[in-house]
């Protein structure tokens, strides 16, 4: 289950970009988007997905879970 | 627009053309939070070592003097933030740079270079770039320290200026220092983590959200640490502080003497701006601002420890030009990356030269105007209110002031002590009724209000509010005109004619605040 950026509330600040362990955050025409295959959920390097940390707008990175979850390399 | 245009490129023999359009221009921008040194710093070379007024003489937030005939710029490169400030609410903007609804165009680094560029070509009066958000410029490194880089290769003669909240202060103060920033200004709003809980929801900080006392005291650590560390190394700092009531606003005395003894230059003590409809946290909590004598208590209060500056305007993170006349609208982008600019040091530096003999002119009139009060002593000190629109001088119309600066006059002499934004009272040529009751709230502190020109109605009006309207002096230095105006008070106060009493307290109109963090 990757995280998923809710458009609608994303203001665009650019503070989970740089932080995306995985690179999996990028922005194209001021709107920034999470690629599923590439994120981690941050396991295995922080204690929390480092885009929900730092996002200013509560409830703006949340977890698609439409998707698996996200399996660490044994 | 087009003057704008046809300003891009400099020719020989425009400097004249060009100083008008800076005379219409206000005095200052101020600059984003910044301000002076006020009161002490200010024409006051004699009392700063050389080496700091030189570094403070042509910056309109570190000097107030300055700040009547330098301009300075924000870019907004720096969009991302670290902590969560409850005066402001970044779903739609940063409260502490800009007002809602007004989008800032954020830059790219390239953008802001040639942005720079073209503006100091323009208003060749602007000395300081600055880098303030519309987040925190710490938060965004990358971006920050490429602009900053960037713009000291192509315009080596403008002074490089940070705000930030301090949060990652400690792990930058050696690349600030490599990149020729000789200015920072960082926002603290309390030394205390109880307290800092109350005005901070969270933070972040090495991959960690934290909350509540832990994340305050991480905080107020960082910023501590980071001051004196730029101190140590000879880098001017100027301390932020948002008076909060009932919040902060006893404690920050506590915290002006904390920030002396680190090594601050100046503090700068701003009013909370908290209107509901900016959707901040204190704007829906019903927490209030400041009263302008509240204001102006604390500052009082905090006078004898590090400068107080008063001439700050909470500008926003894409500011442009001198004091209360933003020009961001002539500068977007598009406007920008289309513009053909010819980036000239040498016309820059004439047209400084003349700014600062201008200046030198003030300095000598107001030192004529005390000379006139050898002798005479008085207990009495009045505020009275100045529409200008730079220079130093009393130019403005009453219905086309945007604001009034306020100075604080007694046989010392006149000092700056603040300004109060207005709506402008002329529209479409006639003034409006409601906005003048405002207007006189704004400065029902003031014993008299000094202008070049004012109207019938208004003029009545004040008279009827108990504040002089004086248009004798128009065009005339602020300074020496206070100051024969007060001799003149005084002696009909001595021959009994009137009767001197205080004034009330003025409103504090919200404005916009800018200075990161
Ligand atoms: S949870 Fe971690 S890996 Fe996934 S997008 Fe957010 S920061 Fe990147
Ligand atoms: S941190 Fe939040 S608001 Fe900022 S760009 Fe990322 S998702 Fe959008
Ligand atoms: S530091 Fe500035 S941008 Fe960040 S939350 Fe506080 S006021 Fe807003």
């Amino acid at each position: 289950m990757p995280f998923k950026i809710i458009a609608s509330q994303c203001t665009s600040c650019s503070a989970c970009e740089p932080l995306c362990p995985n690179v999996a955050i990028s922005e194209s025409a001021g709107r920034f988007v999470i690629e599923p295959a590439k994120c981690t959920e941050c396991i295995g390097h922080f204690d929390e997905p480092q885009c929900v940390a730092a996002c200013p707008v509560d409830g703006t990175c949340v977890i698609d879970t439409s998707l698996p979850r996200y399996q660490a390399p044994s | 627009m087009n003057a704008v245009v046809g300003h891009g490129r400099y020719v020989e023999g425009s400097l004249d053309k060009m100083m008008r359009p800076t005379a219409e221009h206000r005095g200052c921008g101020t600059s984003v939070n910044t301000g002076q040194a006020s009161c002490r710093s200010r024409a006051a070379h004699g009392e700063l070592p050389a080496e700091i007024w030189e570094k403070v003489k042509k910056h309109p937030c570190y000097s107030e003097g300055a700040h009547h005939h330098y301009a300075r710029m924000h870019v907004a490169v720096a969009p991302a933030c670290n902590i969560q400030c409850n005066y402001c609410n970044r779903k739609y903007d940063c409260a502490n740079e800009s007002r809602p609804g007004v989008v800032s165009e954020k830059l790219t680094p390239e953008q802001a270079v040639k942005k720079v560029l073209a503006v100091a070509t323009i208003i060749p009066q602007t000395t300081v770039l600055g880098i303030a958000g519309p987040g925190d410029p710490l938060a965004n490194p990358e971006k920050t320290f490429k602009t900053f880089d960037l713009v000291a290769k192509a315009a080596p003669d403008i002074k490089l200026c940070l705000s930030t909240n301090g949060l990652a202060l400690p792990d930058y103060v050696d690349t600030i220092a490599k990149s020729k920033i000789e200015h920072v200004t960082i926002t603290i709003n309390t030394i205390d983590p109880e307290i800092g809980a109350k005005i901070y929801p969270w933070i972040f900080f090495s991959h960690r959200r934290y909350v509540g006392i832990d994340a305050a005291r991480i905080l107020t650590d960082r910023q501590l640490q980071g001051l004196e560390m730029l101190s140590e190394r000879g880098i001017l700092c100027k301390v932020n502080s948002v008076m909060i009531p009932h919040i902060n606003d006893h404690h920050l005395v506590e915290v002006n003497k904390a920030v002396k003894s680190r090594g601050a230059f100046l503090h700068n003590i701003m009013p909370l701006i908290s209107a509901p409809e900016y959707g901040t946290v204190f704007g829906l909590n019903g927490q209030r601002g400041p009263t302008a004598q509240a204001l102006k208590a604390l500052q009082d209060a905090c006078e004898g420890g590090v400068n107080m500056m008063r001439h700050c305007r909470q500008c926003r993170a894409d500011a442009v030009g001198l004091v209360g006349a933003d020009r961001g609208s002539e500068f977007n982008i598009d406007r920008v990356m289309k513009m053909d600019v010819k980036y000239d040091p040498e016309m820059r530096k004439a047209y400084q030269e003349k700014v600062e003999a201008e200046r030198a002119a003030k300095v000598a009139a107001s030192r004529a105007g005390l000379a006139e009060f050898a002798g005479e002593m008085s207990e009495i000190t009045v505020l009275v209110a100045v529409a200008t629109k730079g220079s130093g001088l009393i130019n403005e119309h009453f219905g086309h002031a945007k604001e009034f600066q306020v100075y604080e006059i007694s046989t010392s002499g006149a000092k700056f002590v603040g300004h109060r934004r207005v709506d402008v009272y002329c529209q479409g040529g006639y003034g409006e009724g409601e906005r003048l009751s405002t207007i006189i709230r704004s400065v029902n502190d003031c014993h008299a209000v000094f202008v070049a020109k004012i109207g019938g109605c208004p003029k009545s009006n004040l008279i009827s509010a108990g504040i002089e309207p004086v248009d004798r002096y128009a065009h005339e230095f602020i300074e020496k005109s206070a100051i024969a105006w007060f001799r003149s008070y005084l002696e009909k106060v001595k021959r009994g004619e009137i009767q001197h009493a205080q004034r009330g307290d003025a409103d504090i109109r919200c404005g916009s605040l800018i200075s990161a963090g």
